[in-house]
C-alpha cells in the first residue's frame, strides 16, 4: 500500500514537471515558489521540512493554503500538485494533526447550489490528499459556498479569486 | 448533553444577550406596481385610537394598501364611532365600496378593547365586525388582525398581515437572523453571529426556524425555538450540513449532507435523530422542498449535466425531472395549494424569479431583476417574497403570483437583507 502511494506521488510529480505553466493564473497568493527539493521522496518528517512550525513559516510551501479552480471546474490544476504533495507529507509526518478544507465559489446563482459546488472543490482537494497518503480521519471537506467571498466585485478577475479551496489546520478552525 | 453542546449553548445565550440591546435594521415597504382592479376601501379614524404614537388605523391602511389589492379612499380627519349611522350616499360619492369604522376603549384592567365594523357601501349592509382585547404594545398586531378581517371579507381569501417573516441581515462582520411582522415592522434578532447564516425555514407551527450557521467554520443545521430563545443541532455530521426544509407535519426535515461523499438528500427528525438517505446520485442534489401534501420532495440536481429541478416521492423512489427549459433552474418552492412552483431561472446571465404551473408546465418570469434568490410564498399563496439586489445592495422584494403587484422592502439604515422565509398563518 505504502509503495503504491509513493509510486502515485512520483507519477504525480513527474506529470507536474512535464507540464507547461497553467495558462490561467488566478489572482493573488499563488505565485510559485515551491522549493525544488520537494521532488524527493525521502522519508517524511526527518529533515524538519514538515515540522509543525513550518505551517507558519512564510518560506515554507506549507504556508500556502489556497487551491484555485477554473470556472465550473472541480479538478485540481497541475500547478497546485506540489502544494498538495507537501501538505499530504505534513499530515503523514504529524499524525495527530487534522485539516479542514473549505470550498468556495463565486457569487453567481443560488446560495445552496453554490454551497454544493464549493463542496465539490473541497472534496477534490480531500481526495488528492488521501491519494497522496493523508489519512481519511485527518481530513474534513466542507463548503462555505459564496458566503465568504474574498473579493466582492462583479468581475471575472474577482470571481477567479473566489473559486478556491482553503486549507486550515487544527487550531485554525 | 456533551461538553461541546453545552459550550455552544453558553455562547449562544451570550450572543442573544448581546443582540437584545441593539437597534435592528428596519424594513421599509415601497409599492412599485399594483393590481389592475383594486377595491376602493375607506378606513375612518377610530375614536380613542392614539394610545401610542402610531395610530391603529395607519397600520390597517398601510397593510391594505401594500397588498396591492385595495385602493385607499381618503376618509377625512373626523373619527367615526363604531356604532355611528353611516352616510351611505356620502361614501358612495367618495367612491368607496367598503368602509371600516371602529373605536378603541380603555378597560378597567388597563388594557384596551377595540371594536370595529366593516360596511358594504353598495349594498348598504354590514359585512361583519369584531372586538379585540389588547394591551398598548399589541396595537400593531391588533391592526394587522383587523386588516386580515377586511382582506378576507372583501377578497374571499385569508389575509397574511398577521404572519411573520424571517430573513438574514448582513452588516460589517455581523450576520443576524431577524424575525419581523409581514410588513417588516417590529423586527427582532433571533440569532446573531460573526459567521454567515443561510437558508432559514419556518416550521409549520410558526414557533421554530431551521437554518444553517457557519459559526464553527462549517455549515451546521440548527432548529431554533423562537419563544424559548433556544436552539438545538439538527445535523452536524462530518462535511457540510445544509438546506433544511420542513415536512408539512413539522416532524421531519429534508436536508443535504455530505457525510457519505457529495451533496445528497437525507431526511432527519426535527430533534436530529433518525437520519435516513432519501436519494442517491453521482452529482449534486440539493435545495429540497416538500409539496404541501407531503407526498413529494422537489429539489435541485445537476445529474443531467446542468442544475435542474426534479422531484422524488417523500418515501424515496423514482425521480422525475420537472424543468427542461434553459441551463440553470434552482431553488424550487411549492405554492401552498401545491399547484405551482416558484424557482430561480437563469436567462441570458440574469437570475430571475419564475413561476411554473405544474399541471400545464407553463412558466412565467415574474421579475425584471437579475440577481433574484430564495423565493418564499406567503401562506395564502398570493405573494412571493424573494431576495434580490438593487444598486449593489441586497434587498427583499415581493411580487404577486400573477406578476402584477410588486413591492420592495429595503432595510432602513443599511445592511444587506437576504434569505427571506415567510412564516405560516398565525395560530
Amino acid at each position: 500500500m505504502r509503495r503504491l502511494f509513493m509510486l502515485a506521488s512520483l507519477a504525480f510529480l513527474a506529470a507536474c514537471s512535464s507540464q507547461p505553466p497553467a495558462p490561467e493564473q488566478a489572482g493573488a497568493g499563488v505565485e510559485d515558489r515551491s522549493p525544488r527539493d520537494l521532488g524527493s521522496v525521502s522519508p517524511v518528517g526527518r529533515d524538519g521540512l514538515y515540522s509543525p512550525d513550518r505551517l507558519k513559516d512564510p518560506k515554507s510551501v506549507l504556508y500556502k493554503r489556497e487551491v484555485f479552480f477554473d470556472l465550473d471546474s472541480y479538478t485540481i490544476r497541475d500547478e497546485f500538485k506540489p502544494l498538495l504533495e507537501a501538505h499530504a507529507k505534513f499530515l503523514q509526518a504529524n499524525a495527530k494533526y487534522k485539516m479542514l478544507i473549505q470550498g468556495n465559489t463565486d457569487e453567481r446563482g443560488s446560495r445552496e447550489y453554490n454551497l454544493a459546488l464549493g463542496q465539490k472543490r473541497a472534496e477534490a482537494v480531500r481526495k488528492a490528499l488521501q491519494l497522496l497518503g493523508a489519512r481519511e480521519d485527518q481530513l474534513e471537506a466542507v463548503s462555505v459556498g459564496k458566503e465568504k467571498p474574498r473579493c466582492g466585485e462583479a468581475s471575472e478577475e474577482c470571481w477567479a479569486q473566489n473559486r478556491r479551496a482553503d486549507i486550515l489546520y487544527s487550531g485554525e478552525f | 448533553m456533551n461538553m461541546q453542546m453545552r459550550t455552544s449553548f453558553r455562547s449562544l445565550s451570550a450572543l442573544l444577550a448581546l443582540s437584545a440591546g441593539l437597534a435592528h435594521a428596519q424594513l421599509s415597504v415601497e409599492i412599485i406596481g399594483a393590481g389592475a382592479n383594486r377595491i376602493p376601501v375607506a378606513v375612518a379614524d377610530f375614536p380613542g385610537e392614539r394610545i401610542i404614537s402610531q395610530a391603529l388605523t395607519s397600520v390597517i391602511r398601510n397593510d391594505l394598501d401594500r397588498s396591492g389589492l385595495f385602493r385607499m379612499v381618503d376618509a377625512g380627519s373626523n373619527a367615526i364611532p363604531e356604532n355611528a349611522a353611516i352616510a351611505w350616499g356620502d361614501w358612495r360619492s367618495r367612491g368607496a365600496d367598503a368602509l371600516a369604522v371602529g373605536q378603541v376603549l380603555p378597560t378597567a384592567d388597563g388594557r384596551f378593547e377595540t371594536r370595529f365594523r366593516l360596511h358594504d357601501i353598495q349594498k348598504q349592509a354590514q359585512l361583519g365586525g369584531t372586538a379585540l382585547l389588547h394591551s398598548s404594545s399589541q396595537l400593531r398586531s391588533t391592526g394587522h388582525r383587523i386588516a386580515d378581517f377586511i382582506y378576507e371579507k372583501l377578497t374571499g381569501e385569508p389575509g397574511v398581515f398577521s404572519t411573520r417573516i424571517a430573513y438574514v441581515v448582513k452588516s460589517v462582520g455581523r450576520f443576524e437572523l431577524q424575525v419581523a411582522d409581514a410588513d417588516g415592522g417590529n423586527a427582532q434578532a433571533a440569532f446573531a453571529s460573526s459567521e454567515p447564516i443561510i437558508s432559514p425555514s419556518w416550521a409549520p407551527d410558526g414557533n421554530r426556524i431551521a437554518y444553517v450557521s457557519f459559526q464553527t467554520k462549517k455549515p451546521v443545521v440548527y432548529v431554533h425555538d423562537l419563544a424559548a430563545g433556544r436552539r438545538h443541532v439538527a445535523a452536524n455530521f462530518k462535511g457540510s450540513n445544509s438546506a433544511p426544509a420542513w415536512s408539512p407535519d413539522g416532524r421531519r426535515l429534508a436536508l443535504v449532507l455530505t457525510k457519505d461523499g457529495g451533496s445528497q438528500l437525507y431526511l432527519v427528525n426535527a430533534d436530529g435523530s433518525g437520519v435516513t438517505r432519501l436519494a442517491s446520485s453521482a452529482g449534486i442534489d440539493t435545495e429540497p422542498n416538500f409539496s404541501p401534501d407531503g407526498q413529494y420532495i422537489y429539489f435541485t440536481s445537476d445529474r443531467g449535466g446542468s442544475p435542474q429541478i426534479y422531484r422524488i416521492p417523500a418515501t424515496g423512489g423514482d425521480v422525475k425531472r420537472v424543468t427542461f427549459e434553459g441551463s440553470y433552474n434552482t431553488s424550487p418552492r411549492l405554492s401552498p395549494d401545491g399547484k405551482s412552483m416558484a424557482y430561480i431561472s437563469r436567462n441570458s446571465g440574469r437570475f430571475q424569479l419564475a413561476l411554473m404551473d405544474l399541471a400545464s408546465k407553463q412558466t412565467q418570469i415574474l421579475t425584471d431583476s437579475s440577481k433574484d434568490e430564495s423565493p418564499s410564498f406567503a401562506p395564502n399563496g398570493r405573494m412571493i417574497l424573494y431576495a434580490t439586489e438593487i444598486g449593489g445592495r441586497g434587498v427583499l422584494a415581493a411580487v404577486s403570483s400573477d406578476g402584477r403587484v410588486k413591492l420592495k422592502l429595503p432595510a432602513i439604515g443599511g445592511g444587506d437583507v437576504r434569505e427571506p422565509s415567510w412564516g405560516p398563518f398565525a395560530k
